[in-house]
């Protein structure tokens, strides 16, 4: 695993910048809601993650995050 | 081993979550911000943020720097006081199109013109967010506002052409599909002495993008993918936005040119000789 990412879901608006610009395509959209009503994303290949943070500068809600480890 | 988010030491996580809207481009801007800023090296304490009024003009409010949140239009007008009042700060004006080039317009071309050593960052949405999707001085030609339902006749500004014509030393355009390169943007204008002038596209789904039938803000930014050309070094009257065809982006201007401040004490101490005391002792 040579990065980790991380979702603070409650901040979430489901715009799905994070899912589309991924580039190793780690995340979906989660089926599950927030409680605003929003689909957060969900990490469905963790051990694909470069780390870089690309989620993370894309994110217009400062809710997800990506570091190399 | 856990590593808080980069961007949150740089912002007031108690106003979280923020009021832009889902998709709005504004918080991509921030983000790339705020790695700029530690990228840069310029200390939280030495750097101040102004912003005017609009959607763009909340990002002060949201800041954990010193930061301004000014009169509309008048961003440039107080951090130029800030700058004089404290030359060793680093200025950043962080506005929308609307705020800096209709209600402040002037206070632009003449920030730039005398060179003031500040960096203005204008998140460029193409309307008038906050107040309901107005048409601004930068929406393109046939776009729909809700002042202009049968689509805009008027000429918009080529802001690029327009900081270089006036005096800016520093002149960049991206959009906020291109986050690293924005990132980078932020970052050398951080550094550059002298007016610096960051243009980004961003977004705007709930007015803009609904009205002109652009879709969500994914949709937009696979559009800016598509369309964006990047020219470093282009010419700025070249780099027109349109409805349709090419986005240029990229560096188009970096040159050295001396600062009001650098200006005025080399002239006064020409003048006046002994007589002048400078602004810095």
């Amino acid at each position: 695993m040579r990065g980790v990412v991380v979702i603070h879901a409650e901040r979430c608006k489901g715009c799905a910048l994070c899912v589309e610009f991924c580039p190793t395509d780690v995340l979906a959209l989660s089926s599950s809601f927030t409680t605003k009503g929003y689909h957060p994303p969900e990490i469905v290949r963790p051990e694909a993650c470069s780390g870089c943070d690309l989620c993370g500068m894309y994110c217009p809600d400062f809710a997800i995050y990506g570091y190399r480890v | 081993m856990s590593v808080e988010n980069p961007a949150e030491r740089y912002l007031r996580s108690d106003r979280m979550p923020h009021i832009w809207c889902p998709g709005c481009g504004i918080g991509t801007t921030v983000n790339c911000f705020t790695r700029a800023i530690d990228e840069s090296g310029i200390p939280m304490d030495r750097l101040a943020v102004v912003s005017g009024i609009g959607c763009t003009g909340r990002v002060a409010g949201y800041m954990h720097v010193d930061s301004f949140h000014t009169t509309h239009g008048r961003a440039i007008p107080f951090a130029t006081g800030l700058k004089l009042a404290a030359p060793d700060m680093k200025v950043v004006v962080y506005s929308g199109d609307g705020d800096l080039f209709a209600i402040g317009g002037n206070h632009f071309i003449h920030a730039a013109r005398r060179n003031l050593d500040m960096t203005v960052i204008c998140v460029n949405n193409l309307t008038y967010g906050m107040t309901g999707g107005q048409l601004t001085p930068t929406t393109p030609e046939e776009a729909i506002a809700s002042t202009s339902p049968y689509g805009n006749f008027e000429h918009p500004f080529n802001l690029p052409y327009l900081a270089e014509s006036c005096g800016a030393v520093y002149v960049a355009r991206w959009t906020t599909y291109h986050v690293t390169q924005m990132k980078k943007a932020m970052k050398e204008a951080l550094l550059k002495k002298g007016f610096s002038f960051v243009e980004v596209i961003s977004p705007c789904p709930t007015l803009y993008g609904r009205r002109n039938r652009l879709g969500d803000s994914l949709d937009e930014m696979k559009t800016y993918k598509t369309r964006s050309v990047i020219k470093n070094g282009a010419d700025t009257k070249e780099v027109d936005l349109g409805m349709t065809g090419s986005i240029v982006v990229g560096k188009f201007v970096d040159r050295e040119r001396a600062t009001y401040q650098d200006a005025m004490e080399a002239f006064y101490s020409r003048k006046l000789g002994n007589r002048y005391v400078r602004a810095s002792q």
